[in-house]
């Protein structure tokens, strides 16, 4: 039963990141990765991590997807109006692509067999990933943060108005 | 096994129908409080005291001509309200709708499912709420239905926030992700006060962020008249409008019901245990006692609805931002302080 819902899930997932990279409108793009992040979430379930599962939607499908459909309705992109990109850049993007598989797959190959026979183990609840997160990896967790709180001051720097820069009229 | 498979199924259509009677009972509500609030009498001639107005209006939202724009797109056109309508009806799964029955020595509870991570649930459900509105206003092709789902969007995420927040100082208080257990907390006597009395200023932020939430006045801005027509529901007609009316009014409920299973006690009621009724008999009163909590805090939105004039824009943004989200940090902080106080 897991088995073949864990086959059904991989498929759409695949195939709605495929359809992410196909489809010509960008807010169709989005729409697709939607799809893709319900199906991570699936993936999640399966492997009984219900706290990284629902985190998963509310910070990609319920917030982060939202801003992008945000962006591209505010530039209502179209086939006529969307920028022509060369084929340089087209390049460069997919040997980049390449690249990061190239690290993926690296990554993975030398993974335990045991860690992922592991399913019903129960870290994934909040209770047991927060004491891993506190106790055994409170450096990379403190690291993270920092991480992201730099993130979110560049964010208000670029966003704030420059007054002395610019002189309205 | 196939006696807890029926009783669960029974529970889901209950409460499946429960929520759509209340959500159409709602409307007529709304009609009803806004007539008292303006003096005057409301619907009147469907049935006594036009208590049959919501069947008409149903029945009329089906019998009117469906009319889709050629140049919107199809498919999605009709996904947006699908969205609005099946997130509403989701977050019902995991309200705790009454304490066990006892029936032939068996425990029954009428909580449909009790995940630990339950408000987690709910906080998801709510966050993709917003692409039934955001889908169904762009795939209009309407300039009012792009600006009223842009409006949406926003104004969600800039309240997600500091209604995340002002839950987190919830949790940090009860220690446990689970509504089921956050009820049993605040069960009856011994100086055992609902939430309410030790979270206020969390509570405020959360029904704030609840009204901008549901997209309900002084913040619905997304379906704002006077600017944009009709918002993001501009090009809709029939029942596909009426499922985004349905989905409001669903949203309402749900968040009446978050509302009184987080602060006010769910179907705890005060003296319970003084009574010396027997079990299930306690059960029901205290589910009664629920839904007069929720119809409760429904009547305070239609309330403030027609009360308090709609926000402009930019005064909403600063609201959330300037206001409502250093408030809950702040009250973050606090409990976090206190909580370490009282643990020393």
């Amino acid at each position: 039963m897991t088995l073949y819902l864990f086959y059904f899930l991989s498929f759409l997932a695949i195939l709605s990141a495929l359809m992410v990279v196909f489809s010509k409108n960008p807010v169709h793009s989005v729409l697709y990765l939607i799809i893709t992040f319900f199906c991570i979430f699936g993936h999640y379930l399966l492997m009984n991590a219900q706290f990284v599962a629902f985190v998963h939607i509310i910070v990609y499908a319920g917030a982060i997807m939202v801003l992008f459909l945000y962006v591209l309705m505010l530039l209502n992109l179209n086939s006529e109006s969307e920028p022509h990109k060369n084929n340089t850049l087209k390049f460069v993007a997919v040997i980049s692509a390449c690249l990061l598989m190239v690290v993926l797959v690296a990554a993975l190959r030398g993974t335990d067999d045991k860690m992922l026979q592991d399913t019903g183990s129960q870290i994934g609840y909040v209770r047991n990933l927060g004491k891993v997160m506190l106790t055994d990896f409170l450096l990379p967790f403190e690291i993270t943060s920092i991480l992201l709180l730099a993130a979110m001051v560049g964010a208000v720097m670029i966003g704030k108005k420059s007054s002395n820069t610019t002189t309205p009229q | 096994m196939t006696d807890f498979l029926i009783y669960k199924i029974l529970l889901v259509v209950g409460v499946f129908t429960i929520t759509l009677v209340v959500a159409m009972y709602a409307t007529y509500g709304e009609r009803k409080v806004a007539a008292f609030l303006q003096d005057r009498i409301g619907p009147n001639r469907a049935g006594p005291f036009g208590i049959l107005q919501p069947l008409a209006d149903g029945l009329k939202f089906f019998m009117k001509e469906e009319i889709i724009p050629s140049v919107s797109n199809k498919f999605l056109f009709i996904l947006g309200p699908s969205i609005a309508m099946i997130t509403a009806l989701m977050a019902g799964v995991l309200i705790p709708w009454g304490n066990t029955l006892i029936i032939n020595g068996t425990a029954y509870s009428l909580q449909i499912t009790d995940i630990n991570i339950g408000i987690l649930y709910v906080f998801g459900v709510v966050s993709i709420g917003v692409y039934g509105i955001m889908i169904g206003g762009w795939a209009s092709n309407n300039k009012y239905s792009l600006l009223g789902a842009i409006r949406a969007s926003a104004q969600m995420i800039s309240y997600e926030l500091a209604m995340g927040i002002s839950i987190i100082a919830l949790i940090m208080m009860t220690g446990t992700l689970s509504l089921g257990e956050i009820v049993n907390q605040q069960a009856g006597g011994d100086w055992n006060f609902w939430n309410v009395v030790y979270q206020p200023l969390g509570f405020l932020i959360f029904i704030v962020c609840a009204f901008a939430e549901c997209n309900r006045a002084p913040f619905d801005l997304p379906e704002c008249e006077t600017e944009l027509v009709g918002g993001y529901h501009t090009e809709y007609s029939s029942m596909k409008l009426g499922f985004y009316m349905f989905a409001e009014y669903i949203n309402m409920f749900i968040s009446s019901a978050v509302l009184s299973t987080l602060y006010f006690g769910g179907y705890n009621f005060p003296f319970m245990n003084d009574l010396g009724l027997s079990h299930n008999a306690i059960t029901i009163l205290g589910t009664v006692f629920l839904f007069a909590k929720i119809f409760f805090f429904i009547f305070f939105f239609m309330w403030v609805r027609w009360t308090l004039p709609r926000f402009r824009y930019d005064q909403l943004m600063n609201l959330g931002w300037r206001v409502l989200l250093p408030l809950s940090i702040a009250n973050l902080l606090l409990t976090a302080l206190v909580l370490l106080w009282i643990d020393k």
